[in-house]
């Protein structure tokens, strides 16, 4: 299985990244080269095998509903590139 | 011997004798940085940052720092955790200028234990990818035993001033080996600790089911010190593990009788360099010296871990990284349209290879493609921890190279993403499979490059890679050797 521009293109929308043609046609080649090599798992028969997403044996780790100290608005806001009030700004949504 | 030549337990016990102060300590790094750093490069935006004097930095109280294990000791800290109001921006231009309203665990553990954290972070690559710390933002770090090769990566800076006698020991982090491999190209001691050890609160985030932090220092006796303050449960991340720390110091008691110690196979293949092969085959002949039993072990899925590391660690990193959107913190290009903006900021904002990884990542995950990579991808990892378990079953632990050359030359691999992923081919799995596994120093090459021992343990038996790396190093002498800088 290999990948075309196409699909790099609509990728790299969904995960928000503006492309340069000139990065384009450059991540063409190096992600065939990649997937080329990643495809080499393809030999192996993992039918009967079970994932291993997490290597450790626990799971749905919960805690007490108790309260705790947070962060406060104006130190969460310390770093924002835009803010207002006691809230980060961005570009208008709704037009 | 200058003070910042010294290891941290000999500063330890200079500080206990009260034959010498934090400040002194501060000064005399403080003063190699200013006269070597401009060629190594280890921290970031380098000594122009530095305080003049050791007097402006945040020292603990005279009363305090006798009551606390690290008695104001200095420790230098990757750029990837977070240290509050000291910035800490993953060498990228994305989170440039960022200062963390709050402590990673480890950074709170170490205050608490009367560390000063150096007011210079340690660089990195991007994001921590990367295996030779060209990747940053600011600029590669040199290698102190020769500058014109990398110091391996991503924790290359961490490792390039604690070779160079710039740090006195650091922290880094290790997703797929960016503790051990630099610790190998520089001749320090590298650890990556189980996964789950450690508390990965406030490390910014690669891969999460793979990242550790770790310790970078000068001998194992530093190693087994630092692991022992930084590990333990951590209500604020789900993964530590509620299990009990040992005092890693206890386990240095130069003993390795009748250790059975498994020599993969799969480990010693085409594409090592005959030199490295040597030195890792005289490093096993003196642990058998010492009195190991060692034996040829399969781990038959080895040559399957880079491409199951690249489709798991590009996966989650790319969901990662989605936080970066120039709306809570770093860097924001302007535009009217918020989708825009985001494509713009983060098209502006990573780097090359940090762009390459979140689309890999993305695309791995994507409809239609899921079951085909990421899937399988998952399911050999599992035969990855299949086979780590086998040889466990038999062995106390696994003795390998490293990496399987030592460090490469600045611009070598850099364009060649594929060449640079294979320089991680012994380290992976470990992280693949979470076992704790540690590289120290075993030798040079005719070039004067360092080569590094790697060994592996069961899952939480730091103490067993502790017992084994301290014999073998105070057996031999190269730990002692200092850079010509």
């Amino acid at each position: 299985m290999s990948i075309d521009k196409e699909t790099i293109r609509h990728v790299a929308h969904l995960a928000r990244i503006e492309l340069q043609p000139n990065e384009l046609e450059k991540l063409f080649g190096e992600l065939h080269e990649i997937l080329g090599f990643i495809d080499k798992l393809s030999i192996l028969n993992v039918e009967q095998i079970k994932p291993t997403s997490h290597i450790l044996p626990i799971s749905n780790v919960l805690r007490e509903d108790e309260l705790h100290v947070s962060l406060n608005s104006d130190k969460a806001l310390e770093n924002a590139p835009s803010k207002k009030g006691n809230f980060f700004s961005v570009p208008k949504i709704i037009e | 011997m200058e003070l910042n030549q010294l290891t941290a337990h000999e500063l330890l016990e200079k500080l206990k004798a009260q034959q010498t102060t934090p400040e002194a300590i501060l000064d005399s790094l403080y003063a190699r940085i200013q006269k070597i750093e401009p060629q190594v490069k280890a921290y970031v935006r380098g000594q122009a940052c530095l305080p003049s004097t050791s007097s402006q930095a945040d020292l603990p109280s005279v009363g305090d720092r006798h009551a606390c294990p690290l008695r104001g000791l200095p420790i230098t800290i990757k750029d990837n955790i977070c240290t509050e109001g000291l910035p800490t921006e993953c060498c990228s231009k994305i989170l440039q200028g960022f200062r963390p309203p709050y402590d990673a665990t480890v950074i709170d553990k170490l205050k608490k234990s009367g560390a000063v954290i150096f007011p210079l972070k340690a660089n990195m690559d991007e994001f921590a990818f990367g295996s030779s710390t060209e990747n940053s933002y600011f600029g590669p770090t040199r290698n102190p035993w020769n500058l014109d090769y990398v110091p391996g990566g991503s924790s290359g800076g961490s490792a390039a001033a604690v070779a160079s006698d710039e740090a006195i020991w650091a922290l880094g982090s290790d997703t797929g080996g960016s503790i051990r491999q630099p610790a190998s190209f520089c001749g320090v001691v590298g650890l990556k600790p189980t996964y789950g050890r450690v508390s990965r609160f406030g490390l910014i985030a690669f891969a999460s089911s793979l990242d550790q932090i770790g310790p970078i220092t000068k001998d194992v006796q530093d190693a087994a010190i630092l692991t022992g303050l930084i590990s333990g449960y951590d209500p604020g991340d789900s993964t530590s593990v509620n299990q009990d720390v040992p005092d890693y110091t206890k386990s240095l008691t130069g003993d390795i009788k009748n250790l059975k110690i498994g020599i993969p196979k799969e480990y010693f293949i085409a594409g090592m360099d005959e030199e490295v092969k040597t030195i890792i085959q005289e490093a096993v002949n003196k642990l058998k010296d010492l009195g190991a039993l060692a034996n040829s072990v399969s781990l038959p899925h080895t040559e399957y871990a880079v491409p199951v590391y690249y489709i798991i660690a590009t996966a989650e990193a790319s969901s990662n990284l989605a936080r970066f959107d120039g709306v809570q913190y770093g860097y924001r290009a302007s535009s009217d349209n918020l989708i825009q903006m985001y494509k713009l900021t983060r098209a502006q904002g990573f780097g090359q290879e940090a762009k390459r990884r979140i689309i890999l990542g993305t695309f791995v995950l994507s409809h239609g493609y899921y079951d085909a990579y990421y899937l399988r991808a998952l399911k050999v990892r599992t035969l990855i921890k299949q086979d780590f378990d086998k040889v466990f079953g038999e062995f106390d632990c696994i003795v390998a190279p490293t990496s399987p050359t030592s460090a490469f030359k600045i611009g070598e691999r850099a364009q060649d993403p594929l060449s640079m992923y294979l320089s991680d081919i012994y380290t992976i799995s470990a992280n693949l499979a979470g076992i704790p596994a540690i590289s120290i120093p075993c030798g040079f090459t005719k070039k004067g490059l360092p080569v590094g021992l790697q060994i592996m343990a069961k899952p939480f038996n730091e103490a067993m890679l502790f017992r084994v790396a301290h014999t073998f190093e105070q057996n031999t002498d190269w730990h002692k050797f200092k850079t010509k800088l």
